[in-house]
């Protein structure tokens, strides 16, 4: 049992901002006073102000994917954060692609306890789940890669939409995955032809009537019907093109009416018609997704410096390569996926990165409504999830921004609006979109806020108000009630759980996978699915029909 | 002078980056007692392994068997450290100024992705002299390296400048993927020499195998070996360059890459 006395509590969820208030602890849930024995431990927060914990809607922190990364890129982990072996906390590195342990050990340490692992691609998911429980500090969830299935795409060929959704559902399930992830939909398929999907209305290779936008259209509607508790959750195509707003719009449209997640909308609202004319579109794009009240979408903003690039996105990883010339890593993922890896560096010399880094933050101050973009870095895409104190700061100081965009070079400053954006954020505008926002649009519904019945999951900083850079060194972490992080420095390590979901799926849908699988697949069916038994600390989640 | 001498050769391999004149001037014997050095995963404090006498300066000495103490002068900026015994891996790595003198051997890693100062090893050195770590694109990128007896693979790995002499025998891939910089090799080397080498320059003053892809161009004395050959005289190398004696045979490569590099084989008169 735990009380926090006297801390100034922004808690957007249920409407509390900035007020003082006790908050009562036990059994790992936030409970009423009445619940709490006297001579609890009592953690005295006057003068601080006291979050919930920060939830990542959308990063790489396990799987093959990432640890291919982490292969790719020895000369960064020698330059990493070193955690040495201490008590009960493991050592590892820090850095662009941080190991397993350290990787919860950095995130609780800012105040984050939930994170979202966005992509897994069903073949590789037990891999994925081995890493994940090895991540400890903060709770996790996964999404399954879909958009490039081929046992889904071929029934959407076939018009079988009622099976595609059994299918998908299996799927989902196999992976013990939370959700639906689609990358570039179509485009990682028609990039084993060595091509890939630019426009939502053609048919993609290999295919005679499926279409990018059938691919979008077919999976949200997949994701509504299953009432999944996260809606499907999209990164759209184009990702880094120059001109690519169209497409954005164009896939709003496609969305129209259904939920969906747009991922790192970043990478997705440049104008112009090359790397010499690229431009700032965060302002359309921020128009057509304020008028598109189903959606939710995560910033995917740029830091300058070192990044490495990850994504089931293939054909746009090849294309990285070429235009830097360094490393490349591609992986072709059998029936379900690609994946592509490049090193890379933002550098604020450099116009395109200077647009990039403006459009992440445009999109953050554009966007009215806290509620439906959450702060994320696409993690190592864009910048590293441990330096997101980085971006409060300049959300919550419009002065020191602009210092920032002086210093870019005069032809970038031509083609962004940041230096015209006044708004600040208000502390609880940065509670919503790093927890209260991510948390209801996973559908996590013990995340987010202080309620009576919400996890335990407590972030307490030191006041600051103004200053942005505080979200880097909170005071206290309470994890499920445990006090995990104390004056920055973690002192208890508790697992976390892994949320999981079982949508409705009809059984037979099985003999109907097998023996395609079996004819296709290069292992054997029975060992594909991930045994729930793999799982050390799985909740799951059974939606309402 | 400050006077460090190991009392016995650890059991496993013990990290001191702590060993440089940067790190050691400005502190009391006290202080440079307590500096943390690691033995496995261990953090220990220097005086379990080391005596330490004399006084803090820019000139340190170093006694005893070295080979498994890692990371001695790392990312040194100045001043002189003495090592009289072997230097374990990594010595010098990432050096910016002053000088080594080893009185020894010396491990792998030996200067990798230095970038300025002056190393001298009386005896032989390790694989990966001078070479840029694992995964890194660009290894040395200045200063000098120089061994007297032997050395050991891939020296001069990614190396973009600077100067690597080798007095004697030199293993497989000298100078792979060389940027730019130069390779003496007094006693020639192994297979793959100039292997992806972009740029830069091989000396050999003994005849060696060639890769198929580096064609003959030349036979002359570059002017600019004149130059050089005074350079190293004052580290006292002697590298030939009167046409009395002898010239280079001039070989380009390495074709595969394609790289614009060089390789120079001497050729004496007679």
């Amino acid at each position: 049992m735990l009380r926090v006395t006297g801390g100034t509590v922004y808690d957007p969820a249920n409407g509390v901002d900035g007020l003082v208030q006790d908050l009562y602890i036990a059994n790992g849930r936030i409970v009423d006073a009445s619940a709490i024995a006297d001579g609890a431990r009592t953690i005295d927060a006057t003068g601080m102000i006291v979050m919930p914990g920060g939830v990542d809607v959308h990063t790489h922190v396990a799987g093959g994917a990432l640890n291919f990364a982490r292969g790719l890129v020895p000369e960064n982990q020698r330059a990493a954060r070193k955690f040495l072996h201490r008590g009960d906390r493991r050592a590892g590195l820090g850095g662009m692609t941080p190991t397993t342990f350290a990787t919860g050990y950095l995130y609780a340490g800012m105040g984050w306890t939930t994170v979202n692992e966005a992509a897994v691609p069903v073949l590789s998911a037990r891999h994925t789940h081995e890493e994940l429980h090895d991540i400890p500090l903060v709770d996790k969830t996964s999404l399954v890669l879909m958009a490039n299935n081929e046992f889904v795409l071929d029934l959407l060929e076939a018009g079988e939409a009622e099976r595609a959704r059994h299918v998908v559902s299996w799927l989902v399930w196999a992976a013990k995955g939370y959700g639906i992830k689609a990358v570039n939909p179509g485009g990682v398929e028609a990039w084993k032809w060595g091509k890939n999907a630019n426009t939502l209305h053609a048919p993609i290779e290999g295919y005679k009537t499926v279409t990018p936008a059938m691919i979008i259209e077919g999976l949200a509607t997949i994701a509504d019907d299953l009432q999944l508790p996260h809606p499907v959750h999209l990164h759209c195509n184009n990702l880094g093109v120059p001109g690519n707003f169209a497409t954005t719009i164009e896939t709003m449209n496609v969305l129209q009416g259904h939920r969906a997640h747009l991922a790192h909308l970043q990478f997705h609202a440049y104008g112009g018609d090359d790397w010499t004319t690229m431009r700032s579109e965060s302002a359309r794009v921020a128009e057509a997704f304020t008028a598109n009240p189903t959606l939710t979408a995560d910033a995917g903003a740029v830091l300058f410096g070192d990044a490495v690039t990850i994504t089931a996105d293939g054909p746009w990883q090849h294309l990285l390569y070429q235009l830097t010339g360094r490393k490349w890593g591609n992986l072709d993922v059998e029936n379900e996926t690609g994946c592509g890896i490049v090193p890379y560096v933002y550098k604020d010399r450099n116009l395109v990165n200077a647009v990039q880094w403006a459009v992440g933050l445009e999109l953050l101050l554009l966007i009215d409504d806290p509620w439906r973009i959450f702060l994320t870095t696409d993690h190592p895409n864009g910048g590293c999830f441990w330096r997101y104190p980085e971006i409060i700061h300049m959300l919550m100081n419009a002065e020191f921004r602009r210092e920032q965009v002086q210093q870019l070079p005069e032809k970038a400053r031509q083609r962004i609006v940041l230096a015209d954006l006044d708004r600040e954020y208000t502390l609880s505008e940065v509670a919503i979109i790093t927890s209260a926002g991510p948390a209801r649009s996973l559908g996590l519904s013990r995340k987010g806020h202080l309620g009576v019945g919400a996890d335990a999951d407590i972030t307490i900083y030191p006041s600051r108000p103004d200053h942005g850079f505080l979200f880097s060194y909170p005071r206290y972490v309470i994890k499920g009630g445990a006090i995990v992080v104390e004056e920055g420095d973690v002192r208890e390590v508790v697992d976390g759980k892994e949320f999981i979901v079982r949508p409705a799926c009809d059984e037979r849908i099985e003999d109907y996978i097998r023996p395609l699988f079996e004819k296709v697949y290069t292992m054997s069916f029975a060992n594909y699915p991930v045994e729930i038994e793999r799982l050390r600390n799985p909740e799951v989640v059974v939606p309402e029909p | 002078m400050l006077r460090l001498t190991l009392q016995e050769t650890p059991s496993v391999p013990l990290e001191a980056d702590v060993l440089s004149p940067d790190m050691l001037a400005p502190l009391t014997i006290e202080a440079i007692r307590a500096l943390p050095v690691y033995l496995g995963k261990r953090q220990r404090r220097l005086a379990d392994f080391f005596a330490v006498g004399g006084e803090a300066g820019d000139e340190i000495e170093i006694h005893g068997d070295l080979a498994r103490v890692k990371w001695i002068g790392r990312a040194m900026t100045r001043g002189v450290l003495r090592i009289y015994g072997d230097a374990g891996m990594h010595l010098a790595s990432a050096m910016q100024g002053g000088t080594v003198d080893v009185f020894g051997n010396a491990g792998d890693w030996l200067g990798a992705e230095m970038s300025g100062g002056v190393i001298h090893v009386r005896g032989n050195a390790g694989g990966q002299v001078g070479a840029a770590y694992r995964g890194a694109p660009t290894g040395m990128r200045d200063g000098v390296i120089l061994i007297d007896g032997a050395a050991g693979l891939e020296v001069g790995m990614r190396m973009k400048r600077g100067t690597i002499v080798v007095g004697g025998p030199v293993r497989d891939f000298a100078g792979l993927q060389m940027k730019g910089g130069t390779i003496v090799l007094g006693q020639g080397a192994e297979l793959r020499t100039g292997a992806w080498m972009n740029r830069g320059t091989i000396i050999s003053l003994q005849p060696i195998p060639l890769l198929p892809t580096f064609s003959y161009a030349a036979t002359y004395n570059p002017t600019f070996l004149r130059l050089y050959a005074r350079r190293l005289a004052t580290l006292g190398c002697v590298l030939p360059y009167d046409e009395r004696q002898g010239s280079y045979q001039r070989y380009t490569g390495d074709a595969a890459v394609p790289g614009r590099g060089e390789i120079l084989v001497w050729r004496p008169n007679g």
